[in-house]
């Protein structure tokens, strides 16, 4: 049994008084990859932005490298290192360049030496096929491309957990199989812990080795991927499925 | 006694005076925004016209009250109205004419803005059942328009409140003029009153404009979502 | 129209011509750096002061300039704060522009979306990492139309100095149509001047806030 990086105990949040998540308890082992699946609204985003402290949980525990985390500003520009995030939306910094962008957190936050982020940097871009983007601003990248930078940007700090909140949401579709290419890549050659967030469901078939399915802020399933995509446990699981395909 | 020089506000009529003269600074306000946004909306139109010639000459008109300051644009008409075009009109009518072309000016920017900012198959749409452009306008592009450009107009009118204050440079009997006569007549008994007088219509001109700046300010932060 | 006086008004005209740019321009940079500074404090919510510059704020932008003058230059003197005409109009548009530069800058600084800084956190950034390296370049380019319609709004505001006897471009018209009695022509060069100042300046401000716009693009 490989080690536990990140373990969530009766996680609650809620937005004012509305709840959105209710006592959500999972972990996570190294090496092993989870698809957080769920209708849209049932709280997938947010649960995920809480692992990593963009939104405050309300109740809970959470354990990092066995480590409880004590939620302060401070613990969470730790932390954040050691989870990458990738969102919908890319969010590369407008305001620099693709080096710019993968360079920032290696020398700003991991006080790195520029030369050395700098060849981080040009080793990840050649990893996923854009080595000559260096001084290209995003405005100039297609979808697929500032995604796979996003990417890039967040592996530059060498993170030991990554999560991806719907990354190819809002892709053309002919963009999709690239992107997606490097997250199994990622998990097959790197064996990089990840949380996938994901409407692709041949996909996360493929990549996950558990599915976390959520709806209205519980988990009703935390099934391996196998069982849950051939024989799932509960009715509204199935539903679901159903509801992915044509 | 008075140490402070307050007692000039209040002694004889003058706190009517500045009142009676904080209203001419107003419906000289209220009127040239009348005239002007009613102006200004058939302006804003006409510049989202295919006329070439028309749009032109209202840029043109835009750009002339955009680079002339308003103190110049006042002088500008208490000269030339009367000497070149014999126009003998009171100061009054003169302020509220100048700041209702200058409002005008103003306005059919913020009404073009925000016409040609309404989605395109709104205005297809409406073409589409057979509206005319005239029903257009005034049953889809101009009520649409009309929550976008409500913020700008608020401040806008803020701008033309505190614009009032140049009255006093043509001789019209507003607020500030009136102060001054004020201060004038008590210098000698309360040297300090020109502090109190100032700070009075520094007051006026501040609960007349800031509620306004909270309602544009609430409606734009409403707009953005 | 008569061009002999036109002519012979061009010196005095150059004059205030310069007394106009000079004021504006240190009015200007006075107003950009008290708006950057209230900004700069209000975005990190700097506790007592950021309520205090919102008071500042308010008051500023909801009063005439006349009035803000008006104060400085003929009641201050009443207790014992008596400042010559051309300081009166430096601090005047500086208190008036600082509030008006300060609602730019922060708009800009606001504008910047919460996505780029969920992503700035994401890669482990401090506030002030934030603020130095997504926020404040961007927010900076956000603010640039903000900020160029203050500049010509403020130029246009010297105007106002014509009242308290500075002998900018306003005041030098106005004395020569008290003299000689002859409006058009003063008030022909008048607008010209003010033409020859704003229409290049607004022309320049123009390709500037093209330049820096990358901000507005997001992603
Ligand atoms: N900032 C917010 N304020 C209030 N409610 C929110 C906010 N963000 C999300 N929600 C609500 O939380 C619920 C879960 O949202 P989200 O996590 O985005 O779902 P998902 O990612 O699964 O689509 C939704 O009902 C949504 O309306
Ligand atoms: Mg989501």
């Amino acid at each position: 049994m490989a080690k536990e990086i990140l373990r969530v105990e009766k996680l609650n949040k809620f937005y004012a008084k509305q709840q959105i998540l209710y006592d959500v308890d999972f972990s996570i082992a190294q090496g092993e990859v989870l698809a957080l699946l769920g209708p849209s609204g049932s709280g997938k985003s947010t649960l995920i932005r809480c692992l990593n402290g963009l939104e405050e949980f309300s109740t809970g525990d959470l354990f990092f490298d066995g480590q409880k985390m004590v939620p302060t500003e401070k613990n969470w520009q730790q932390i954040r290192q050691k989870i990458g995030m990738v969102f919908q939306s890319y969010d590369l910094f407008s305001n620099l360049t693709v080096l710019e962008n993968i360079v920032l957190g290696p020398i700003k936050v991991q006080k790195k030496s520029r030369s050395q982020a700098v060849q981080i940097a040009t080793r990840l871009l050649k990893r996923v096929g854009l080595a000559d983007y260096l001084q290209t601003y995003p405005r100039q990248l297609s979808g697929g491309q500032k995604q796979r930078i996003a990417i890039v940007r967040a592996l530059a700090l060498h993170p030991e957990v990554m999560l991806f909140d719907e990354v190819t949401a809002s892709l053309d579709p002919e963009m999709v199989r690239g992107v997606l290419e490097i997250i199994k890549e990622l998990s097959e050659k790197d064996n990089m812990t990840m949380i996938i967030v994901t409407h692709e469901m041949n996909f996360a078939e493929q990549i996950a080795d558990r599915v976390l399915f959520l709806e209205d802020g519980h988990i009703l399933e935390n099934t391996p991927s196998k069982q849950f995509f051939v024989n799932s446990q509960t009715e509204r699981a199935r539903e679901f499925l159903e509801s992915m395909k044509f | 006694m008075d140490h402070l020089g307050t007692s000039v506000l209040f002694a004889g009529n003058n706190f009517s005076r500045l009142l009676g003269g904080l209203w001419t600074t107003i419906w000289i306000a209220l009127l040239a925004l009348l005239i002007g946004l009613i102006l200004g909306t058939f302006l804003g139109m006409m510049r989202t016209f295919k006329n070439r010639p028309v749009r032109l000459i209202l840029r043109l008109y835009l750009e002339f009250f955009r680079i002339v300051p308003t103190v110049v644009l006042l002088f500008l008409a208490y000269y030339i109205l009367p000497r070149q075009l014999n126009i003998n009109l009171p100061a009054e009518q003169v302020a509220v004419l100048t700041f209702a072309l200058w409002v005008a000016a103003e306005f059919s920017d913020i009404v073009r803005g925000a016409l040609i900012s309404v989605p395109k198959h709104q205005r297809e749409s409406g073409l589409a059942i057979g509206l005319t452009h005239w029903q257009l306008f005034r049953y889809v592009l101009l009520p649409q328009a009309l929550t976008l450009e409500l913020p700008a107009t608020i401040n806008l009118a803020t701008r033309v409140v505190k614009t009032t204050s140049l009255l006093m440079l043509i001789s019209v009997m507003d607020v500030i003029n009136i102060g001054q006569q004020i201060i004038e007549a008590n210098g000698q008994s309360h040297p300090n009153g020109i502090f109190w007088v100032y700070g009075l219509i520094f007051f006026f001109y501040f609960i007349v404009d800031y509620p306004l700046s909270l309602l544009a300010k609430k409606l734009n932060a409403a707009n953005q979502h | 129209m008569d061009t002999n006086i036109i002519q012979a008004a061009i010196p005095k005209f150059i004059e205030g011509f310069k007394v106009t740019i000079w004021l504006s321009l240190i009015g200007i940079i006075g107003a950009l750096i008290v708006g950057l500074i209230c900004s700069l404090l209000q975005y990190f919510k700097v506790p007592i002061v950021s309520k205090i510059i919102s008071a500042y704020i308010e008051l500023s932008r909801n009063t005439p300039l006349l009035i803000q003058l008006f104060f400085l230059y003929y009641a201050f003197p009443v207790i014992g704060l008596k400042l010559s005409a051309t300081f009166c109009g430096f601090i005047g548009l500086t208190f008036l522009g600082g509030s008006y530069m300060s609602e730019a800058f922060s708009g800009g600084f606001n504008g910047v979306s919460n996505t780029q800084i969920d992503a700035g956190k994401a890669i482990g950034m401090s506030r002030r990492q934030l603020a130095r390296y997504v926020v404040f370049p961007q927010g900076l380019s956000l603010s640039m139309p903000a900020l160029s319609a203050n500049i010509i709004f403020l130029i246009k505001e010297t105007s106002i100095f014509s009242v308290i006897a500075i002998p900018e471009l306003t005041n030098t018209a106005l004395d020569l149509i008290g003299i000689y009695y002859r409006s058009n022509e003063y008030l022909l060069m008048l607008v010209i001047a003010y033409a020859i100042i704003l229409i290049p300046l607004s022309i320049v401000l123009t390709i500037l806030e093209r330049r820096v716009r990358y901000g507005s693009f997001g992603n």
